[in-house]
């Protein structure tokens, strides 16, 4: 017998209180794929001999990602009853200072200290002379819903997710809501596919409940190919919790009897949490047989894909499941009739499910009372490219873009002025720099020319060579066509032929037009997306760039000569 | 049964995962060997009950299958937008030219790999590089120039 919820609830409350307010110092290190990368893993033997060396008694945790990865590795110090101190940008040779002064002395070291976040149950004063980490710029933007956990809890730690308020959604669904009244919830949330479609969560997950077969799937899409686009990767690493509960809900409203969470091969840390949920969440019987004592059963598997950006599309995803190539099915029929191994599926996005709890807990209506118009709720975006602070940050749809670009993310690096901006993944599109006063909304960001779509917004400066970066993007949408639909097989491979032609100063008069002629036949005749939109990164790029397009055909010349520099391309393709 | 081939068979058996197919088992082998073996396509086509043929298409559709020994260590270098935007061109080539190569792929005397990725998933910290898959963030050719020695540096795998 599984333990019941409310004691699952008491050990974890038990647990947290210990934590926070109990005898030893809690450090905190973000060892996401940005803190890795930033050195994260680094910090945390240079901590953890510290405390050695020292004889100090301390828990230390690997958390995600704050958002703050300009700052990464970030080590976060609180101590019993206190609030949090964050240190950015350290270095193994800092760590024992803060150790002995800090964890050891009790006296935050101001001097190296990014800023504080108050914890809600301590009374201890503010540290003097530290700044509010809530007042950074990439801060006070945020309304932080699918990433309220992130950074704060231990990503393997089940406990610390409930004694969060983790599973609270899943038990008011199975205990108060039925899965139409659950259904109900999303629809008046509003919730729309984070994926880059932005179709009606609510419309979507009907089609599933209204098919009465006995097995069905609900699907987590976390193949996140996107260059530009890593927050589901992040959510999976810094709270897999979040999306394992919003996996079950969406099985319980839609009458699914399996879910799929569905990564690409290789990316070990999102596996590694997500594994881990799964493991821990089966173990208190909240997957399995009975839920909670309901009537409702269901499991999870993590299935995994090799390379491949196509895997990403619904059906593809489902082939990849079934272990063939990544390549789309045709539809009709659609998935939520016959999808994985022939039966009735359900594809969502991570960022998607993992609203779901919070608009469970909290209700619709409340969702839907954030955003803009028909796009309810937040936006969570990837700034990296030529910014000062780089991360991701949770922000209202709604919020200006010139504001998340020139506040939030503290403008752009070195003093250079903005080129452009690229969004979407390398399907969207780009934004002129005197084209980014525009509200983050599906469908205006869809008429400027470029889309929310994944959440990637990798911004140029003056530098940089749209037209080189035009070839670059085509050069990944070529490696990565599945080859099914020759439209797209071989239109990318023209497309790409062109813009080396053009970065080699050698275009001619014909070649704009000849690649409108190309893109216009790989949309019309294209199966998916891919092809589809395959076209996109050229259409914009010479919306707000034909001149500089133009220069490089007519005048033979690169204004920023990037394309005069060595540039290399995979020699592997799909064979 | 040959050392390879028990090889292939446990990584195959030793999946714990219940949806078991022929993608999941090539993974399977190739987190094991860090390759494919032709050896292990019929291997996995007898296990699937599937073909030959038929394993090859998939194994074949997936670039990070490799079909050769591992060189001893494995550089990547991300070619992602963010990473294109800030620089990776700049270190690819100083990745080539610390390993005495002209384009990716092995060195002749396979002490290293040198391979795109389509992203490494790090893009705050662009331009990305790996090196044995350990992420290194925020590089410059310089720097790139020096991981790629310090790898040299060390032992690799056994083999």
């Amino acid at each position: 017998m599984p333990p019941s919820f409310l004691e699952i609830g008491l050990e974890a409350a038990r647990r947290w209180h210990e934590l926070t307010a109990g005898e030893r110092p809690w450090i905190r290190i973000g060892t996401a794929l940005c803190g890795e990368a930033a050195g994260a893993n680094a910090v945390v033997a240079a901590v953890e001999s510290a405390l050695e060396s020292q004889g100090v008694s301390a828990e230390v945790s690997q958390v995600g990602c704050l958002g703050l990865c300009f700052a990464e590795p970030l080590l976060d110090v609180m101590l019993p009853s206190g609030h949090r101190v964050f240190y950015g940008n350290v270095n193994p040779e800092n760590v024992a200072e803060i150790i002995a002064t800090h964890v050891l002395g009790g006296t935050p070291v101001t001097a190296m200290a990014l800023g504080y976040i108050t914890d809600p149950d301590s009374d201890a004063p503010v540290p003097d002379g530290i700044p509010d980490l809530n007042q950074h710029p990439m801060r006070i933007w945020e309304n932080r819903i699918a990433l309220r956990n992130a950074g704060n809890i231990d990503p393997l730690d089940i406990y610390q997710y409930v004694a969060n308020g983790g599973y609270q959604a899943l038990h008011k669904s199975l205990t108060n809501l039925t899965p139409a009244g659950t259904l109900d919830e999303v629809k008046s949330s509003g919730l729309r596919g984070r994926g880059g479609a932005a179709f009606p969560t609510a419309v979507k997950w009907g089609f599933l409940a209204g098919n009465p077969a006995p097995e069905k799937y609900v699907l987590c899409n976390c193949e996140e190919g996107d260059p530009g686009a890593f927050n589901d990767k992040n959510i999976l690493e810094s709270d897999p919790n979040t999306l394992l509960e919003g996996v079950i809900i969406a099985g319980y409203a839609t009458g699914a009897s399996k879910g799929y969470i569905f990564i690409r091969h290789g990316h070990d840390g999102p596996i590694e949490r997500c594994r881990a949920a799964v493991r821990q969440a089966q173990e208190l019987g909240l997957l399995g047989e009975n839920i909670m004592g309901s009537n409702f059963s269901y499991d999870v598997e993590i299935a995994l894909t090799g390379d491949s950006y196509v895997a990403g599309e619904e059906t593809a995803l489902m082939e990849v499941i079934e272990g063939k190539r990544a390549m789309p099915r045709f539809r009709p029929p659609f998935p939520a009739a016959v999808g994985l191994f022939g039966k009735p599926t359900n594809i969502n996005n991570v960022k998607t499910l993992s609203y779901v709890p919070e608009i469970i807990s909290r209700g619709g209506e409340w969702f839907a009372g954030i955003g803009h118009d028909t796009s309810t709720g937040t936006a969570i975006l990837c700034l990296s490219g030529a910014l000062n602070y780089t991360g991701m940050v949770e922000v209202p749809l709604g919020i200006n873009l010139k504001d998340v670009i020139y506040e939030a993310a503290g403008g752009i690096k070195d003093g250079k002025a903005l080129k452009f901006l690229q969004t979407g993944g390398p399907l969207g599109g780009v934004l002129g720099a005197d084209n980014i006063d525009v509200v983050l909304d599906f469908e205006v960001l869809r008429a400027a020319g470029a889309i929310v779509g994944s959440g990637g917004i990798i911004a140029a400066d003056e530098s940089t060579c749209v037209v080189d970066l035009t070839r670059s993007l085509i050069a990944f949408c070529q490696y990565e066509s599945c080859g099914k639909c020759f439209p797209c097989r071989m239109g990318m491979s023209h497309l790409l032929e062109v813009l080396e032609r053009i970065c080699d100063l050698e275009g001619t008069d014909e070649d704009l037009t000849l690649m409108r002629s190309i893109g216009e036949n790989m949309q019309a005749g294209s199966l998916c997306g891919h092809g589809q939109l395959g076209f996109n990164p050229v259409s914009s790029a010479l919306r707000y760039f034909r001149p500089e397009f133009e220069t490089h055909i007519v005048e033979r010349k690169c204004p920023t000569g990037i394309c005069t520099m060595p540039r290399f391309s995979p020699a592997l393709s799909r064979r | 049964m040959s050392g390879l081939v028990q090889q292939i068979h446990d990584a195959v058996h030793g999946q714990t995962q219940p949806t078991v197919t022929v993608l999941s088992s090539l993974l399977a082998v190739e987190d094991a060997l860090g390759y494919i073996p032709k050896e292990a396509v019929e291997f996995v086509a007898g296990f699937s009950n599937s073909t030959v043929n038929n394993v090859w298409a998939v194994a074949s559709f997936y670039p990070n299958f490799r079909f050769e020994p591992p060189a001893e260590h494995l550089v990547e270098v991300c070619w992602g937008a963010s990473c294109h935007l800030v620089g990776a061109m700049g270190v690819f080539k100083a990745v080539l030219d610390a390993s005495g190569m002209a384009d990716e792929g092995d060195t002749p005397d396979k002490r290293l790999t040198v391979r795109f990725n389509t992203c490494l998933g790090a893009c705050s910290q662009a331009p990305v590089m790996s090196m044995d898959h350990h992420l290194a963030g925020r590089v410059n050719p310089e720097l790139a120039a020096k991981n790629v020695a310090n790898l040299l540096a060390q032992d690799g795998h056994a083999s």
